[in-house]
């Protein structure tokens, strides 16, 4: 096969007793895009960590224009001229964009940095994508879609064999979007092997010209895209037809529980206002970094700059702490489990205790049998899969974790339940029994708030959807007339959106204003 | 590319030394002389010295508690030299000072790289052990003024182009961080590394070399101070410059050199030093007694930390449109 690029065979990657990749094969060419596509939790981060020399290899081989190579870590990786452009973004904040850039390979005259050349290449670089800021500005002043192109830039100024875009787009607007096409295309046109990692299936259609499906760390099949239709890749990524995996929703919303008016904050949302009813799935829809989450840690009371007014339950809310809120009946769980969520070196008992130590208290002690009795109740009812209730929390898989993190906060009987991206990098299994737990919490008369990137997600268990773009509230769409290309025009600021209401207007006037 | 808050506060902490300066010199005249600006630069020259070694460390996240102890085993081990051997002469007795501070400071960088363990715990353990050595070497005896190498004690004292020698090497070792931090690549990969681990791991960075180089250097700068210190008092015991490290690490704090890494100037730092060194020299003129002397500085020392901490806090994400920033760059 002529102008082979990269090739891995039999690449095995373990954690403890699990596979994260299993016997991997994949195959990429100059001057092709490849499209790696596979749900959360298929292994794509693993082989990206792997290929940038971020963590090792267990098993097999990665050959490099035939030549084998093991990389050490990150540099000898970069040094054979593979490059990746991160999901998240992985930036030095104090440092200035050409820094960020250059970073690790400054550009020398002498012994010495040469500011003023790097600053001009950076600039040049940047305006090659359409980026409208200036090479030394500091990166803490950017906004997150801003940092996107800083991370496409940094991989375009070097001259890379390989480049691996992962889920670059996931914070970019329709617009900037379409530029990066252009940006894929040009690299691909001089010679560079793209590996394009996504779970969009319009962006494989346009960008990719081959595919490679992984599912639970197998790669499950590969092939031209001309050939291939979306039915079957989604077949072969999830393993089943994927409409199955939302359950009906039964309940009707009744009274008001959640009015919030005029939440502000200086420079990360202004003028929210909604309404949430009892038994309703209320969802929050938008690009990362709209600033939703946001706005729910200021309804938590984690968010001291924010301004407005929550009235919970005819009462209202002055949240200065999350334990206000706690009071108020509102539980929330956070996007990132890891970090803010869960403690992994607990216990799963231990983890869904935490929330309300007071309710085992028995005088100064804590009544451990208390304990044990609600940890059993909510591994019955969440079916979370562990050995026992004292195998720790880092045990369990990635699913599950996320349900004793749901689980800590049910067991405090809240009336108002605040999901932030709760199917964030779990598989599929996982996510329908997530979906089928938000099912019966709403039937069972609470109300849920469900933050969410993912369209067909709010879309199937929304009864109304709020739209975010760039701090503001843009759109509301009820499940019956909610269209996923009008939702997505929305949250990515395109024209067709259907006129805002006066008052969503009047806030953009004032976010102009300020 | 030099940021804004940080240009501001410096200016800041410049316009609140003049004031106190201004303030002392009104009841005092005296303390506007250009004698007394040399004295205190003379006496701020160590702490200078050792507050560059400092703040390469605090970049990265990290802290060096062993300086002080460093500096006083650095000391007596020239001391000691001196006194064995009267052929000593300046050029070797500096190398001698560097090599010994490299090697302390080396060793507090390998234990925290090569088992991976807090700088906090690591320094504290060296500066008792060090501080121990100290008594080992000597003894427990002291070294007093008529057995110090005479080129020691002249060092100190020596005077060119009008500055005393201690403010020279002061000013070349400011000099010389600032190069090595803003025109060095390595100097860059520091206030990555302290800026964000995660990344700096991304884009190749070698935390253990960048640790084990910081470490290395402040150790060399407290062992350069030493031979000064004991050159300067002509004296070296075991208890000299007890304590001391604290001030190193508050000058740092002063100057606005972040504790929680990636944030810091040469010249914020040196305006730390200044600070301390015209607060230090104001207070005996105005009759301060000295147990106040030390009140007061630590409660300038918290008042810094709380505004730093305050100004930290109170960034939020940038997420709502910059209508002013897009019509400049349009």
């Amino acid at each position: 096969m002529t102008d082979l690029l990269l090739s891995l065979r039999g690449v095995h990657k373990r954690y403890g007793a699990t596979y994260a990749l299993r016997g991997v094969d994949l195959e990429l060419r100059a001057g092709e895009v490849l499209a790696l596509v596979g749900e959360n939790g298929a292994g794509k981060s693993t082989l990206v960590k792997m290929l940038t020399g971020v963590i090792p290899v267990d098993e097999g081989t990665i050959s490099l224009r035939g030549v084998e190579h093991t990389f050490a870590n990150a540099q000898a990786s970069q040094a054979a001229g593979i490059l990746a452009v991160h999901q998240e973004t992985v930036m030095f904040e104090e440092l200035s964009v050409a820094e960020n850039i250059y970073v690790g390979r400054h550009i020398m005259r002498g012994p010495f940095i040469h500011w003023s050349a790097m600053n001009t290449q950076a600039q040049a670089v940047l305006e090659q994508i359409g980026a409208r800021f200036f090479a030394t500005t500091l990166v803490k002043d950017l906004s997150l879609a801003e940092r996107h192109l800083v991370e496409i830039a940094r991989a375009l100024s070097q001259k890379a064999a390989v480049v691996i875009l992962d889920e670059p787009t996931a914070a970019l607007s329709q617009a900037e979007i379409r530029d990066f096409y252009g940006i894929v295309r040009k690299l691909r046109d001089q010679g560079v092997g793209v590996i394009f990692i996504t779970h969009k299936f319009d962006e494989i259609f346009a960008v990719a010209d081959r595919y490679v499906v992984l599912r639970d760390g197998t790669a499950v099949g590969s092939g031209a895209i001309a050939d291939a239709t979306e039915q079957e890749l989604v077949k072969l990524m999830a393993g089943r037809a994927i409409d199955q995996i939302y359950p009906h929703i039964a309940s009707h919303p009744g009274e008001v529980v959640l009015a919030v008016k005029n939440l502000s904050h200086p420079t990360e949302f202004n003028n929210l206002s909604f309404e949430l009813r009892r038994g309703e799935i209320l969802g929050f829809y938008g690009l990362v970094g709209s600033g939703r989450s946001e706005a729910m840690l200021a309804i938590m009371g984690l968010n001291p700059a924010a301004t407005g007014n929550l009235v919970v339950n005819g009462q209202k809310l002055n949240a200065r702490s999350p334990g206000d809120a706690i009071a108020a009946g509102i539980a929330y769980v956070p996007e990132e489990r890891q970090r803010q969520g869960g403690i992994l070196s607990f216990s799963v008992e231990h983890n869904i205790s935490l929330a309300g130590l007071g309710r085992f208290s028995r005088g100064i002690w804590l009544s451990k049998l208390r304990e044990s009795e609600l940890c059993q109740r909510m591994i019955e009812r969440l079916r979370i899969k562990t050995e026992s209730p004292d195998t720790l929390l880092s045990g369990l898989s990635g699913g599950n974790q996320q349900k004793v993190v749901i689980a800590k906060w049910l067991g405090l009987d809240p009336r108002i339940v605040i999901l932030d991206e709760p199917t964030k990098g779990i598989d599929v299994g996982a996510k329908q029994a997530v979906y089928q737990l938000i099912g019966e919490m709403v039937e069972q008369g609470l109300a849920v708030i469900l933050v969410s990137s993912e369209l067909p997600e709010v879309m199937h268990l929304a009864h109304r959807t709020i739209v975010m773009r760039r701090g503001l509230q843009v759109a509301e769409f009820a499940r019956a007339d909610a269209h996923a290309e009008h939702i997505v025009a929305a949250a990515s600021g395109l024209g067709h959106a259907p006129a805002p209401s006066p008052a969503v207007a009047i806030s953009k006037l004032q976010a102009v204003a300020a | 590319m030099k940021n804004l808050l940080s240009v501001r506060r410096e200016w800041l902490l410049l316009a609140i030394i003049a004031a106190i300066a201004l303030a002392v010199g009104a009841r005092a005249p005296v303390f506007l002389t250009w004698r007394n600006g040399l004295d205190i630069a003379n006496d701020s020259a160590i702490l200078a010295i050792l507050v560059m070694g400092q703040m390469l460390v605090l970049l990265t996240r990290g802290i060096d508690l062993s300086v002080a102890s460093n500096l006083a085993l650095t000391g007596m081990v020239c001391a000691l030299l001196g006194k064995a051997w009267p052929g000593a002469s300046v050029p070797v007795l500096l190398l001698v000072a560097l090599a010994v501070g490299a090697l302390l400071g080396g060793v507090n960088g390998w234990l925290i790289t090569r088992f991976d363990l807090p700088p906090i715990v690591v320094t504290l353990g060296t500066m008792s052990a060090y501080r121990g050595a100290i008594f080992v070497a000597s003894k427990g005896a002291w070294v007093s003024d008529q057995d110090i190498h005479a080129v020691i004690k002249g060092l100190p004292r020596e005077t060119w182009l009008g500055l005393p020698a201690l403010v020279w090497f002061a000013l070349v070792v400011l000099a010389l961080t600032a190069v090595f931090l803003n025109l060095r690549r390595e100097g860059r990969e520091i206030y990555a590394l302290g800026g964000n681990p995660h990344a700096a791991a991304y884009v190749g960075i070698s935390a253990r070399k960048r640790l084990m180089m910081v470490y290395t250097l402040s150790g060399m700068l407290a062992g350069l101070a030493g031979l000064l210190w004991v050159g300067r008092y002509s004296i070296a015991y075991t208890e000299l410059a007890s304590g001391f490290e604290l001030t190193v690490v508050a000058a740092c704090v002063i100057g606005g050199v972040s504790i929680g890494g990636g944030v810091g100037s040469v010249l914020g730092a040196a305006l730390g030093v200044l600070f301390i060194g015209v607060v230090n020299g104001a207070l005996p003129v105005i009759q301060v007694s000295p147990f106040w002397q030390q009140a007061i500085a630590g409660a300038v020392i918290l008042v810094s930390v709380a505004v730093n901490a305050r100004s930290e806090r109170r960034a939020g994400r940038q997420i709502l449109e910059k209508t002013t920033f897009k019509g400049a760059t349009a």
